[in-house]
């Protein structure tokens, strides 16, 4: 199959990667990138509190590339460190959320009737209150801080996977090979380790990724509000909130670059996501 | 139809119960000490002993949360929502006068977003593939992924700050006496916040309905319409538009949670005084009932929002009636099976977004003779 055999008509206008092979490689780059992000911005987190008064307020030049702040920290290399920071963050906080969906989904869809009809008020409860009023409530509960952040995005997030993974684990509990399995005498252990495990796992690693750009926008915001991390970490929350001051006297770029940084993170976790999706989903897997 | 009212207002009372007692719960769990977060450390450092245990009775900090959650709750049910301690005076008061600011601020952005978001993704999916669509999703892909607070800051930045076209903050210029505001004025502050949360929350609603007018394109009455001479333009017009409103109407309304998250952030950045920045505010301070009440109001929205959605897809899409009624009707005009086809598929519970029509509304369309 070349594109000198195939009629004209129907040529793609230009070659492509073949499908799966684009999408491992999209799935594996990114994940690259953000694993030398993540680790380039705690190689220099002492590097970016540094402060150089003779240096202050400098636009974007090589020497500086993101510009220096009103104290002479380099803006780029606060800019990696908050990155660091705000994956690290978003990334523990949509584990424990996956997990805590992935515990819910399974009482709901294994356990007993009230079980189900409780998870399913409790989502319905979490999802009728905005985010972040919900955040803003349990990070003022735990004292705000790194923990209060961190908690409260692992506690908000779970509700749509959790919906995600219960509907699968219904449909494999209702599946043939699960039925054939118990008539040969598996034991539940044996079904849910042998059989449901391998269903639900690629759902569940895709949700989890998923996950993560909401994590991170959730915790920046909470965090540009005041009820975040602390002022003293490095975090693009706080970068972006402290620019607020300084908008008026023209430093644009103390706002400008951190929070492209931020938003091309972000959507190289949404690619490695969709990436992911394409390679573990066969339904999705010729798109 | 009435017992579906009052199914929807028990839960609704439900809902709020469990929002207050969530809240107080939280609250009550806080080592923010409200003291502090209110005077200061180095003015409660200057104060006497008596004026400190003074203003820690104000703030209540010695009652214990259950008894302040019992008496809050019963006034609530007279219809008193308490006191705010950080702006000295009646929730209700405070919580009336930022939600005019606010809803009007959410109540241009829906509008705005949702009707930029359909026509967007209708003109993608009419231009699949070509330069047009592939704007369109690399605008909603690049606008999903950012922080709202970031785009209102660089909005402000380019708006206000070079250009001066819109003022730095607030819902009123300084300075000038309440009763001479004009609409104008009211209306010029307010322009960049709901810009700003108009444009971030596009993304949803156009990729949404860029996928449903595909599906739309590739349909049976579609292709009808295409073999009678329409083009497809004017088949999208004709037949493909009353099929995506719809849905796209359901997605707007169910996205009020999120408008409200945005305009929390947006009204920080921008100073604006609605209820977002209440709060904030009344987070940071430690005002429990002030908080409490907002959080009511929002799930109040929100639950609002869920609500119309059902109601109006059951008013608008005669198919997602009640199967009853409908069988009813078609007895009454001796059609017997009609209603016994389509109706059962369909309750108002049922997932709107995702329903597809079974059949076709559009196919009844008169044909050009």
């Amino acid at each position: 199959m070349t594109d000198a055999t195939a009629p004209v008509l129907s040529a793609p206008r230009t070659r492509r990667l073949p499908n799966r092979r684009r999408a491992f490689a999209l799935a594996a780059g990114g994940a690259l990138l953000l694993a030398a992000v993540v680790a380039a911005g705690l190689a220099v987190s002492s590097a970016a509190q540094a402060t150089d008064f003779a240096a202050k307020n400098l636009a974007p030049s090589l020497a500086h590339p993101f510009g220096t702040d009103w104290m002479g920290r380099d803006m780029f290399l606060r800019t990696l460190a908050g990155l660091a920071t705000s994956i690290l963050v978003g990334l523990g906080a949509a584990v424990v959320s996956s997990l805590v969906a992935l515990a819910l989904a399974a009482v709901a869809a294994l356990g007993p009737r009230w079980a189900d009809g409780a998870v399913s008020w409790l989502t319905d409860l979490m999802m009728g209150i905005p985010h972040i009023v919900l955040l803003i409530l349990i990070s003022y509960a735990l004292g705000k801080g790194f923990w209060g952040v961190t908690i409260g995005v692992a506690l908000t997030h779970w509700p749509s996977l959790a919906r995600i993974l219960r509907a699968e684990i219904l449909q494999c509990k209702s599946a043939g090979f699960v039925a054939v399995a118990r008539q040969l005498g598996a034991g539940r252990a044996a079904i849910a380790v042998r059989h449901m495990l391998p269903y639900v796992l690629p759902q569940f690693v895709v949700g989890l990724v998923l996950l993560f750009p909401h994590a991170i926008l959730h915790e920046a915001a909470i965090t540009f509000l005041g009820f975040g991390l602390p002022p003293e970490m490095p975090a693009i929350g706080i970068i972006l909130s402290e620019s607020m001051g300084y908008l008026s006297a023209g430093l644009w770029w103390l706002a400008v670059f951190p929070g492209a940084a931020l938003v091309i993170c972000v959507m190289l976790f949404d690619a490695v996501g969709s990436s992911l999706r394409k390679l573990v989903d066969p339904a999705r897997a010729q798109e | 139809m009435v017992k579906y009212i009052a199914s929807q207002i028990g839960r609704f009372a439900l809902l709020l119960l469990a929002v207050a007692v969530v809240t107080f719960a939280l609250v009550s769990l806080s080592p923010v000490d409200p003291l502090q977060a209110n005077v200061g450390q180095a003015a409660l450092l200057g104060m006497s002993e008596e004026k400190r245990a003074a203003l820690a009775a104000w703030w209540g900090a010695d009652t214990p949360m259950h008894e302040r959650f019992i008496a809050w709750a019963g006034g609530l049910l007279q219809g008193d929502m308490g006191t705010s301690l950080r702006y000295n005076a009646p929730v209700a008061d405070v919580i009336a006068s930022r939600a005019a600011n606010s809803l009007v601020l959410m109540a241009a952005a829906w509008v705005v977003s949702g009707m930029l978001g359909f026509a967007l993704g209708v003109a993608a999916a009419l231009n699949e593939g070509r330069l047009i669509d592939r704007f369109v999703k690399g605008y909603c892909f690049i606008l999903a992924a950012s922080p709202t607070f970031w785009v209102g800051l660089l909005l402000l930045m380019v708006f206000s700050v070079w250009l001066g076209w819109f003022p730095l903050g607030f819902s009123v210029p300084v300075g000038v006496a309440a009763a001479d505001v004009t609409f104008a004025d009211a209306l010029h502050h307010m322009a960049l916040p709901a810009i700003t949360l108009s444009v971030v929350g596009v993304a949803n609603v156009a990729l949404h309905t860029r996928a449903k007018a595909l599906d739309v394109l590739a349909s049976d009455y579609v292709r009808f319409a295409r073999a009678r001479g329409e083009h497809r333009g004017q088949a999208m017009v004709r037949h493909g538009l009353r099929n995506l409103v719809l849905p796209a109407l359901t997605l707007q309304c169910a996205q009020i949670a999120e408008i409200f998250g945005g305009s929390v952030l947006v009204e920080e950045v921008f100073s604006y005084p609605g209820l977002g920045q209440a709060a904030v505010t009344a987070g940071l301070g430690g005002d429990v009932a002030l908080l409490a009440g907002i959080a009511l109001v929002s799930a109040a929205l929100v639950f609002a929002g869920n609500l119309a959605a059902n109601v109006i897809y059951g008013l608008v899409d005669p198919r997602m009636r009640p199967v009853r009624k409908l069988a009813r009707a078609t007895a009454a005009v001796g059609v017997p099976s009609a209603g016994a086809t389509f109706g059962p598929s369909a309750s108002p519970e049922a997932s709107a977004v995702e329903t597809t029509p079974p059949i076709p509304p559009a196919s009844d369309e008169r044909t050009p003779r």
